[in-house]
């Protein structure tokens, strides 16, 4: 059974935001996905190699080739603000991790 | 109460490539901010990655110089996390089938040779890089998807010391092979560090601090050296070591709490449905083996035993792959090895010190170099000369030869045509003969900066002492 919990952990993971009257709703909508998706753990994969892609193409390498595809300008012109050709975005609080 | 240290290191090489890992966009240091971009590097929906067989290729060379096993069935993974600098929400990495594993190197600390296990190598990418101006935040993604590999490293390290000596292999094994240029200034190695402390003879592995913002090895040992202090203080008092993030501080040399890691990091790895599966054949492998630039270690011996360089400087030499490719380079021109290693140590040295500038920046080729040294070893110019042809040749990349020849600079060791000079000095000097004969030596150094200053400095001074002797004393 899928806790509030978990809900909650998987909407931040998300960067989803929820009222608290919508949560119940997503606790038993997740609990019967994921009932259904255990269905498969029932199947015995005993000696069966994992697969971890569908395709029936293998080991596809580009060459090493610098190629611009976009100019800046047709980069750029989707983004909401800019500032001398960066990207402005909401201020980033957690600092921590930048390099 | 005595404690044991337990130290693991995770090192983010950048590879050098032409292209992003998983684009075709251009890799370039210190490019105008987002000219190296599109559709795929901003995460544009519809967009395809491809993986850079020029990136994976250096991410092999790496693991083979550092003695790892190559995975032969491979495939990407979706590490998922939101951040402003990745604007997939998602970096593609190899979590469950790392490039390589079980590598391997060995550090000398005190005299006491050590291998340190490598536990697996993975290639990936890199994120954008994040600025904060006057309180808001930017982004410029030229550095979005440029291709790493990450070099984990077992527990294997005791002391703040052998993971520094760790780190200096490591940044030299990988320099020379001429992967990734390696500079932590440049951000092109960058290393998190994991510390742990528990009392002597226990079994149990203390609790993980992870320290960040080391920005040079020296920050790395410092940072351990007062971690372990930190932790110990802690433990003898009783108490218990959070699991939590620190951040060095580089002007107390102290570290501080950055957070407390509330369980595991949760990033929801799952295989990259857009890329297919990789087979790494082996005989790539085998042809990129054979294609490993042979490495310091090696060429430091063959420096010492066949070239018969002293030690020390053998070391000098292959401190960087540039210095040391440079010097097999003029070898090659028939000069002798000695000199060449004396006038890269001396002159080189330091004009690049003076300058602050690479080798590589510089106009001086290895051709040249050794030409030079030919022309001083045969007698043509003078070891004077010799600096100024020094000076123009690295400043402006002038055929050494020709220079000499053009600026009438070459050295005359004629006696034919230093004799009637030396005796026309001689003549015009009656007083230092007299003083010669009086046992004061003094006098042939004047002499000799007489004869000098008549030939503007070329005059051959071995042939000026012989023949400048010879005629005193038949006076």
């Amino acid at each position: 059974m899928i806790s509030k919990d978990e809900v909650l952990h998987v909407a931040e993971l998300a960067n989803l935001k929820f009222k608290d009257d919508e949560i119940d709703g997503f606790v038993s909508q997740l609990d019967k996905i994921v009932t259904i998706a255990s269905n498969l753990s029932t199947v015995d994969t005993e000696g069966i190699e994992p697969t971890y892609h569908m395709g029936d193409t293998k080991t596809v390498f580009r060459p090493d080739k610098g190629i611009h595809t976009q100019t800046r300008e047709e980069m750029l012109e989707n983004v909401p603000e800019t500032q001398d050709n960066l990207i402005k975005v909401p201020t980033i609080v957690d600092k921590e991790d930048d390099e | 109460m005595n404690f044991e240290t337990t130290i693991g290191l995770e090192v983010h090489v950048e590879l050098k490539t032409n292209s992003k890992m998983f684009s075709p966009s251009p890799v370039a240091y210190g490019a105008e901010p987002n000219s190296n971009t599109n559709v795929i590097d901003f995460g544009f929906p519809g967009t395809l990655p491809s993986v850079n067989k020029g990136g994976y290729r250096l991410g092999v060379m790496v693991a083979l110089a550092l003695n790892a096993n190559i995975e032969q069935h491979t495939h990407f993974d979706r590490k998922n996390y939101f951040y402003p600098d990745n604007p997939k929400a998602f970096q593609l990495t190899q979590h469950e089938k790392p490039l390589g594993h079980d590598g391997w190197l060995e550090i000398e600390v005190d005299g006491q040779k050590k291998k340190i296990g490598i536990e697996e190598l993975h290639v990936e990418e890199d994120a954008g890089k994040n600025t904060h101006i006057g309180g808001s935040s930017f982004v410029d993604l030229n550095r979005q998807g440029t291709p790493l590999v990450e070099i984990v490293s077992k527990a294997d390290m005791h002391s703040p010391e052998e993971a520094y000596a760790y780190l200096e292999k490591l940044r030299q094994i990988v320099q020379f092979t001429g992967a990734s240029d390696v500079k932590m200034e440049e951000g092109s190695m960058r290393v998190d560090t994991n510390i742990s402390i528990t009392p002597v003879g226990s079994d149990k592995l203390g609790t993980k601090v992870e320290l960040k913002n080391l920005n040079s090895f020296n920050h790395v040992r410092t940072g351990l050296a007062y971690e372990e202090k930190r932790q110990a203080a802690i433990l003898k008092q009783g108490g218990e070591i959070g699991q939590e993030t620190r951040r060095f501080d580089e002007k107390t040399g102290e570290t501080f709490l950055m957070r407390v890691k509330s369980g595991a990091d949760d990033y929801r790895y799952f295989p990259e449905p857009d890329l297919p599966s990789f087979e790494i054949d082996p005989a790539w492998v085998k042809e990129i083996q054979a294609d490993l630039p042979e490495p310091a270690e090696n060429r430091r011996a063959r420096y010492i035993n066949e070239l018969g360089i002293p030690e020390y400087d053998a070391g000098v030499l292959t401190d960087t792959k540039e210095m040391s490719d440079f010097f097999d380079e003029a070898v090659k021109y028939d000069a002798n090895p000695k000199l060449i290693s004396n006038w890269l140590m001396g002159e080189v040295n330091g004009y690049l010190n003076d300058k602050k500038v690479g080798l590589l920046d510089t106009k001086l080729t290895p051709e040249h170099l050794a030409k030079m040294i030919n022309l001083i070893s045969d007698g043509t110019i003078s070891s004077k000369i010799a600096k100024k042809v020094f000076k123009e040749t690295i400043s402006n990349g002038t055929e050494p030869e020709t220079w000499v020849k053009d600026k009438g600079l070459v050295q005359e060791s004629d006696p034919a045509v230093l004799k009637p000079m030396i005796i026309d000095v001689l003549d015009n000097n009656q007083q230092s003969i007299d003083d010669f004969k009086n046992g004061k030596d003094r006098a042939v150094g004047f002499l000799v900066g007489q004869i000098m200053k008549q030939t503007h400095g070329q005059a051959n001074p071995k042939v000026v002492n012989k023949i400048l002797m010879e005629e005193l004393n038949s006076r």
